[in-house]
């Protein structure tokens, strides 16, 4: 391994929004600052990419977000999907981190972020969120923009294969050249470990194997990997990630948010062995989506599929893979794979307990909404899996994102932002929209606070 | 000459790429098209040809884009609808036994416009040679009538007339095709506020406005600069045909024969909208070859810079007749601009020039389904 000194104050490991804002904090703060992106130029931006609104306290209307959203009603929101996380010892960092979201659009929006305008009715409509225009690509290009105008350096195609955090100013190793940077603070912001089949499959057995990531390829967890092993408190859970239930045949990588499948309540929804398996029309709200990802997740070899005929078709958002089809529920169940007797007899039996209110009757598991029959020809369905937004594993961070061991005594010089520490606020829970208000204000703080540990 | 495979192909390239824009949504705020994608749950070829018509092509979707190449998905939507557009000016022309024999595309496409151009110069230039005495067309010529003494009015008025009438009934009946080929208009609809609305965006180009910030010219950084540059251009060329509907005036109802002194409205008119052509035309041309190639359709930049370069060359011709109209130059740059002036008029229902009438057709029928939404 070759040594090389750098000329570097504040070191920022990642280079989605967390890593971006922690960047230009620093170099704000007066500190030199390297940022490290794994990815090439084109794919920059972790998860941020595919990412397209914050959730942000807010007492009265602001000119991005319409009416208002007082911290009360946040901490509630965040209990409700987060649990103890947001309610005991970590209660005041959840506290700490609402109040700091009531300013950070306007941060944002000083560094070259732009968000649509609360009143444009192009969007739906959102108490709760500012929606960025033209989406979370064009926030990464903003914050890249701005970051290397005030000088951050940023370097891509630069994986860190480890961190060296025993003795002295903290370090990096990078790329498959091995070459070591030194820092006078560390920024990792670095995301989970969605991308790494491996630690993937050692959690989650075969199933991991099925799933689909939505975003970024370059979230392997190395550096969440390397704080865990050096001496960093871990939060959240290793087994647990953010899922949804998206179109089987989105790519393995990067699918955004498009390959979601919109309609899974208004069908029905059967596993690879042609039967039901829930109450399609328990959840028909935003949270569908997140609810079915998970039932798909625990289904056999975690694949479903949503089935339905041509008059239920044109109730729902078709998805953007065409829909496999036959003119016989027999001819469809081939085409899936599943055996025809098996999933006419499902059909038949859902056919006959629909009654009347759009629930059936005498059936289990019910369908308790929008219970059509399925009759019409041609048939449809499109595979279902599991696509894993982000894993639920991180580390313990203080108020000033700085890295706490067990013993609550923080890693000298070593910060963390975003995905990597979000489970100190979201616990293993998700709420929409906070994961990047999470980075952008975490990031703000732990770039000042390195700047200051490295300036000091 | 795209066959039908081609334009078969096209099609379903950008009916792939709306579909995938429509389940993401976050371009919305840039411009037009996104909230009109909205209310379209499949593409049909009607609404491919309203979609790619009103795009004005400012790339920000390009940029901003989290399915662009090197993504699996390989979306370009700027390109895709450049591509289904053009097929668009090609399906539509008037009259119809040219339709598909027009090259909108490629160096076909320039070669065509500058073959045209050309044989409209030497329409004008060769008779003049013929006939009038090389001691009267290589004078130094001043003070009322200098002009007609080389060309008579009654010959400027008539060709040039003629070509415009051609060309503006031709336009006429493209424009209406164009309209049928969006598919039927929403109904109940009242026009005028729908028009006003139309008028304002196409006179503001709004829709190059990026929802404020501009749109991304050349890279991912955002700038007015092709906004500006195409004002300069539009409202240059507004300009020139004030000055000449005024010199009209002022030759037939009031007497007094062209040139005119440097402090009339005719020449203010025509420098100053010279002086934004010829800034509007090189700005535009700049950022064209400056931009950044991947959301561009290669096969089309030809046909556009054809144009952009005859625009430039008649409004910097013009501007030479007007500085040296006192020398012996001006009989020759006269001939010259009047063929060039020709050559653009000859030209204008069958190139890139369809883009203006196509436009504010596509933003009329956007503004009628937002006001059909009841959104005004």
């Amino acid at each position: 391994m070759t040594r090389v000194s750098c000329d570097c104050d504040v070191l920022v490991v990642g280079g989605g929004n967390a890593a971006l804002c922690a960047a230009i904090a620093a170099r704000r703060a007066g500190a030199a600052v390297l940022l490290l992106e794994a990815a090439p130029k084109s794919l920059r931006g972790g998860n941020a990419r595919h990412s397209r609104n914050m959730r942000v306290m807010h007492d009265a209307p602001t000119p991005w977000v319409r009416g208002c959203y007082p911290a009360d009603d946040y901490r509630a929101d965040l209990q409700r999907v987060a649990g103890a996380a947001a309610t005991s010892a970590d209660g005041g960092l959840a506290r700490r981190f609402i109040d700091a979201s009531a300013d950070i659009l306007d941060w944002l929006a000083g560094n070259g972020v732009r968000f649509h305008r609360g009143t444009d009715d192009v969007l739906p409509y959102s108490r709760k969120t500012a929606f960025f225009l033209g989406g979370g690509k064009a926030l990464v290009n903003a914050l890249y923009a701005t970051a290397e105008a005030l000088g951050v350096v940023v370097r891509y195609d630069s994986a860190v294969r480890a961190l060296h955090l025993r003795d002295g100013p903290p370090a990096v190793t990078v790329g498959d050249a091995g070459i070591a940077i030194r820092a006078g603070a560390l920024v990792v912001a670095s995301g989970g470990f969605q991308a790494d089949p491996g630690w993937l499959r050692r959690q989650w057995g075969g199933a991991a194997g099925a799933v689909t990531v939505r975003g970024t390829p370059h979230a392997t967890g190395v550096p969440l990997k390397a704080l865990l092993e050096e001496g960093a408190d871990p939060v959240g859970a290793a087994d647990r990630c953010h899922v949804v239930a998206v179109d089987g045949r989105a790519p393995p990588f990067d699918g955004g948010i498009v390959t979601r499948l919109d309609g899974l309540p208004h069908g029905i929804v059967v596993d690879r062995d042609g039967r039901r398996f829930a109450d399609e029309g328990a959840v028909v709200g935003p949270s569908r989506y997140t609810a079915w990802g998970e039932l798909v997740a625990h289904c056999p070899g975690a694949v479903a599929f949503s089935v339905f005929d041509s008059a239920i078709a044109g109730r729902f958002r078709p998805s953007i893979f065409p829909a496999i089809q036959a003119d016989s529920v027999g001819g469809l169940a081939s085409a899936l794979g599943i055996g025809p007797p098996a999933l006419e007899s499902t059909v038949a039996a859902f056919n006959a307990a629909v009654a009347g209110g759009g629930a059936t009757a005498g059936i289990h598991p019910p369908k308790t909404r929008l219970a059509a029959p399925v009759t019409v020809p041609p048939f449809g369905a499109y595979p279902v899996r599991a696509g894993v937004t982000s894993t639920c594993l991180g580390v313990r961070v203080d108020g000033l994102a700085r890295v706490l061991r067990p013993d609550g005594t923080a890693i000298d010089g070593v910060h963390a932002a975003g995905i990597i520490m979000a489970p100190n606020i979201l616990g293993t829970g998700y709420l929409a929209g906070s994961a990047m208000t999470i980075g952008a204000v975490f990031g703000r703080i732990a770039g000042r606070e390195a700047a200051a540990h490295a300036l000091r | 000459m795209p066959c039908a495979d081609d334009a078969q192909r096209i099609a379903a390239e950008a009916r792939r790429a709306l579909d995938i824009c429509n389940a993401c949504r976050f371009c919305d705020g840039y411009c037009a098209v996104f909230p009109a994608l909205k209310s379209r749950r499949s593409m049909s070829v009607e609404d491919l040809t309203f979609l790619s018509n009103l795009c004005h092509n400012c790339r920000s979707c390009y940029h901003a884009c989290q399915y662009a190449p090197p993504h699996a998905f390989d979306l370009n939507l700027p390109k895709s609808l450049s591509l289904v557009r053009q097929q668009s000016y090609r399906d539509h022309v008037w009259p119809p036994l040219l339709r598909g024999r027009v090259p909108h595309a490629g160096w076909s496409a320039v070669a065509a416009m500058a073959a045209v151009v050309l044989s409209a110069v030497a329409l004008v230039v060769v008779p003049a040679l013929l006939w009038v005495p090389p001691e009267t067309l290589f004078a130094r010529q001043s003070g009322p009538g200098a002009f007609y003494r080389l060309v008579p009015w009654k010959i400027i008025a008539g060709v040039a007339g003629g070509a415009m009438l051609w060309s503006l009934i031709a336009i006429g009946f493209s424009v209406a095709s164009f309209w049928r080929g969006m598919g039927p208009a929403p109904a109940g609809v009242p026009l005028l506020p729908a028009l006003r609305d139309a008028l304002s965006d196409a006179a503001t180009l709004r829709n190059l406005g990026g929802g404020g910030a501009g749109c991304n010219d050349r890279d991912d950084g955002f700038s007015q600069a092709r906004r500006r540059f195409h004002h300069a251009l539009f409202y240059g060329v507004a300009l020139c045909f004030a000055s000449t509907g005024v010199a009209t005036v002022y030759d037939h109802l009031l007497g007094w024969p062209a040139p005119y002194p440097p402090a009339s409205l005719p020449v203010l008119f025509g420098s100053l909208g010279g002086v934004g052509m010829v800034i509007g035309t090189a700005g535009l041309a700049l950022l064209k070859l400056r931009a950044d190639p991947a959301p561009v359709a290669a096969s089309l930049t030809g046909a556009d810079c054809a144009l952009l370069a005859l625009l430039f060359l008649v409004a910097a011709s013009g501007l030479g007749l007007m500085a040296l109209r006192e020398t012996a130059a001006m009989g020759p740059l006269l001939l010259v601009h009047l063929g060039l002036v020709l050559g653009w008029f000859a030209t204008l229902p069958y190139s890139k020039s369809l883009h203006a009438p196509f436009r504010f057709a596509a933003l009329l029928r956007a503004a009628m389904e937002r006001r059909g939404r009841g959104r005004g």
